[in-house]
């Protein structure tokens, strides 16, 4: 275990962290201002993905594959949102979480229909393919660096817009009472439907990003949603913040966990032991993180007042 | 002077900025009604929540009976002796109105990890529940759904709950609220047997039923309780009067 | 009470489940004695969750954490040589309830989305210690060595196993009647209604809403012991999410709050997997829509669709 690895594994976490956040920031000011447990956020990050990787592959070029993927998949979230999620916003959350349920299956279904069942091909487009020295002796993979690049100067533009701008306040109102803001004469329809479009366009990111990396195939977004969910349960519902340190956190937490405790444990318990208690503990550390702070602050980390 | 019933001191809850009780000091001796009037968003109903445990208050003492009770939550309350009706009605819509008195009554009767036997043939349950729907008149719609009576009656099925729980203090929040005068009056009759048999500090906007039913009245004005005397002192006060600057205030 | 509609489904349902070994026999085609023994086994787990989701309000997104860790109790065991049902069972219920009461406590510190949310990762949790532990199988699984052997009955009989189920399910749907008519079930069914009535008359919520989900969690637990001697086989896939989405659309399909809703809502779902898995492996594609109508459109579920059906009663 070198200082390298150390460090190279740190920005692996960094890189897991502003993934999770891109999902997470969308997904948490829904679930705070529209009261909408969307489970179907994950399935917008895997049409991104599909879409990105389906162009690349057929013309070779990433950058046609991206200005194809964002808007189609923006697209897409907003037909859904049109068809079946608008009408869900007045139901409990029971119905919410059938609902959307039902949106996975269909999509997860409909992608293994067009693209089939087994992971699609992906590469990194050529031009981000080598490394670079992020730090003096430190060589990290390009792509993987322009990522976590993408996602801090997303971080930083979601600052300005939420703490910066007159929408930004209405979010920020909105999630911590949302009947209020409906009193005011804030146009809500509209707010709700832009703050949905910006949570599908960030989902939409995050997909065409993930698919050089991460396996493209269906129930991928089931797999990151699951994490999302522990991100904002620790940061706390309709808190941008609270995604950000929650998103950085658990992908440090994660990765590191995963990387380094078979070897850690092998040096207390022995490696027969870390080699079975090894992998099972890293799996199980994010929720074990998740219980902790539970325990101490049931609302997360910082959770924007609501009534 | 015998010690009062309910004692509190200092008491004071913040909602980030906004300091709803600022310094709240109270005394209701037994048997006694205290009602607490104020200008809307005075802060009364925070503090009944946190009389009755629904809030914890930020800082302060709650004395009941004689023991600290300001960290206790409201089920512990509950069981010590405090009843409390909700300002917003707040009953359980789909069972009946036997039922939900009858809950009441469950809550003070042990335990309820029985898994076995019908709970609706407890007649340890079901007696005490009508008799306190009786006492409050509505014994004629004990088999309707709570959720199906009409706004007064849903009021009267508050108080049955609250007496259900054979309790020393009632904290009553404005009781006769969104009712017509007829309603009104018939509550106020209903409060009026409770007199004496029980401690009651009532929050009320309607005067007439302030001053039929109080021994004294404390009145709050942004948080703070600005005057607390007999209710002839009360009326006579300059201060209650300017805070209340155009409102009627019986002659 | 129940109305006249139910009733004729009631009698109706158990002389149906009764006869179906007897039909299978006739027709020659044991495939259905499998099929109704399946949608039994997971009628089980769905009358366990309608507890705590349909009576007691609560969202739990994991239930099939139990089906799995009841699952593994069986199949361990086995592994190890230990091969007596009454073990096996009683390990997976006490295991499941275990595993119950530490996901509650943490869980049910929260409400609302956060509660959805925390039961979804706590049973997703599980799901990944199952893939990661190499010595029982991890992804793959294992291989049941044998079924639980129980005293006097031998599960290897299909006909015998069945009927086992079969009186498990009515034990429990009994048990269940009695339980929400009692004072526990009166409790956990008002403390749906209104929480912070519960509160202010003097009930702590809390430890109520807690024993019922232990309950719920050791009946599924049950309901995974029982699944592993079906398939004879156990894997991680017991405790996927989706798996606990199915359990959750039988219970909604069915009727939630009813008990017996869950078991209409179980056949339903998994005749419908039959027929339309045989007209088109992705069948999913029209289960996922039809569930979006269902949610919008049939709320009450097929229970509440029979004439007389009134809304809950007190």
């Amino acid at each position: 275990m070198t200082a390298l690895l150390v460090a190279e594994q740190c920005l692996n976490g960094l890189q897991l962290g502003v993934m999770l956040f891109l999902m997470a920031a969308g997904l948490t000011l829904v679930f705070g201002i529209m009261n909408l447990v969307n489970l179907a956020h994950g399935s917008l990050y895997m049409v991104g993905a599909y879409l990105a990787t389906a162009v690349f592959n057929w013309s070779g070029s990433f950058l046609l594959g991206v200005l194809f993927a964002l808007p189609a998949t923006l697209a897409i979230g907003m037909l859904v949102e049109v068809i079946a999620l608008r009408r869900l916003y007045e139901r409990d959350h029971l119905d919410q979480v059938l609902a959307t349920f039902g949106l996975i299956l269909f999509f997860n279904e409909a992608v293994a229909i067009v693209w089939g069942r087994t992971a699609l091909f992906t590469r990194v487009p050529r031009a981000l393919a080598g490394h670079i020295m992020v730090l003096p002796g430190v060589r990290y993979p390009a792509y993987r660096a322009v990522i976590i690049l993408v996602g801090l100067a997303v971080a930083l533009v979601l600052y300005v817009l939420v703490n910066r701008t007159r929408l930004g306040m209405l979010i920020r109102a909105g999630a911590s009472n949302r009947t209020m803001v409906a009193a005011l004469g804030v146009n809500i329809r509209l707010l709700y439907t832009l703050v949905f479009g910006f949570g599908a366009a960030l989902a939409a990111l995050g997909g065409l990003m993930a698919g050089p990396i991460y396996n493209v195939q269906p129930g991928m977004g089931e797999e990151i949603l699951i994490q999302v969910l522990v991100v904002i349960v620790i940061g706390g519902i309709g808190s941008i913040r609270g995604a950000l340190v929650g998103a950085v956190v658990v992908g440090m937490v994660d990765t590191l966990g995963r990387a380094f405790l078979k070897p850690l444990l092998s040096t207390t318990l022995g490696p027969v032991a870390a080699q079975s208690a090894g992998p099972a503990l890293a799996s199980m550390l994010i929720y074990l993180l998740m219980a902790a702070v539970l325990f101490f602050r049931p609302r997360g980390l910082f959770p924007a007042v609501r009534s | 002077m015998a010690e009062p019933l309910l004692a509190v001191r200092g008491l004071c809850k913040r909602f980030g900025g906004l300091v709803a009780t600022d310094g709240v000091d109270l005394d209701v001796a037994e048997s006694e009604t205290l009602a607490l009037i104020g200008p809307n968003g005075a802060g009364k109903t925070t503090l009944i929540a946190q009389l009755s445990g629904e809030l914890r208050a930020d800082a302060g003492l709650i004395r009941f009976a004689g023991e600290d009770v300001t960290m206790l939550p409201a089920p512990a309350r509950s069981l010590r002796g405090i009843a409390r009706s909700f300002q917003v009605t707040s009953i359980f819509r789909e069972f009946t109105a036997l039922d939900n008195v009858a809950l009441a009554v469950q809550a003070h009767a042990g335990h309820s990890f029985r898994f076995w036997r019908p709970a609706a043939r407890e007649r340890g349950l079901r007696e005490p529940a009508r008799a306190a729907l009786e006492q409050v008149g509505l014994a004629a719609r004990a088999d309707m759904p709570a959720g199906a009576l009409a706004h007064g009656e849903q009021r009267q099925l508050e108080i049955a709950m609250a007496l259900a729980t054979r309790p020393r203090l009632l904290l009553l929040d404005e009781p006769v609220a969104g009712m017509g005068t007829d309603e009104s009056q018939r509550m106020v009759q209903l409060l009026r047997t409770l007199r004496g048999r029980h401690t009651i500090v009532l929050v009320e906007h309607d005067m007439d039923a302030v001053f039929a039913l109080a021994d004294r009245i404390s009145v709050m004005v942004y948080g703070r309780v600005i005057a607390t005397g007999v209710p002839g002192a009360i009326r006579e006060n300059a201060e209650v009067r300017r805070a209340y600057l155009g409102e009627e205030l019986p002659a | 009470m129940i109305s006249r509609g139910q009733a004729v489904v009631l009698v109706a349902g158990f002389l149906v489940l009764a006869l179906v070994p007897a039909a299978a026999a006739t027709l020659n085609e044991p495939f259905y004695l499998d099929l109704f023994r399946r949608i039994m086994i997971f009628a089980i787990a769905a009358v366990s969750l309608d507890l705590i989701l349909g009576y007691g309000g609560m969202v739990s997104f994991g239930h099939a954490a139990y089906l799995g860790i009841g699952a593994y109790a069986v199949a361990v065991p086995a592994f190890y040589g230990i091969e007596s049902g009454l073990v096996q069972w009683t390990l997976a219920v006490l295991a499941s309830a275990a595993a119950a009461l530490v996901i509650g406590a943490v869980s049910l510190r929260t409400s609302g989305m956060s509660f959805i949310m925390i039961t979804l990762a706590f049973a997703q949790m599980f799901y990944y210690l199952g893939i990661s532990i190499n010595a029982w199988g991890g992804d793959d699984g294992m291989r049941l060595a044998r079924r639980s052997r129980l005293p006097a009955l031998d599960l290897a009989d299909a006909t015998v196993f069945y009927y086992v189920v079969l009186a498990i399910l009515v034990g429990l749907l009994w048990l269940g009647h009695r339980l929400v008519h009692a004072r526990f079930g009166i409790v956990i069914r008002a403390t749906r209604s209104n929480e912070a009535r519960m509160r202010a008359i003097g009930f702590s919520t809390f430890r109520y809403k807690l024993a019922a989900f232990v309950l719920a969690g050791a009946g599924c637990g049950l309901a995974g012991a029982l699944l592993t001697n079906q398939t004879d086989y156990v894997t991680p896939s017991y405790m996927h999410w989706t798996r606990s989405g199915e359990i959750m659309v039988m219970v909604i399909l069915g009727g939630m709050g009813t008990l017996v809703g869950p078991v209409l809502g179980a056949a339903a779902y998994l005749l419908l997997e039959d027929v339309l898995s045989a007209w088109t492996v992705h069948w999913q594609i029209v289960l996922g829509p039809l569930l979006v109508l269902v949610v919008l459109y049939a709320r009450r579920g097929l229970y509440g669709l029979l004439p007389g059906s009134a809304p809950r009663d007190g």
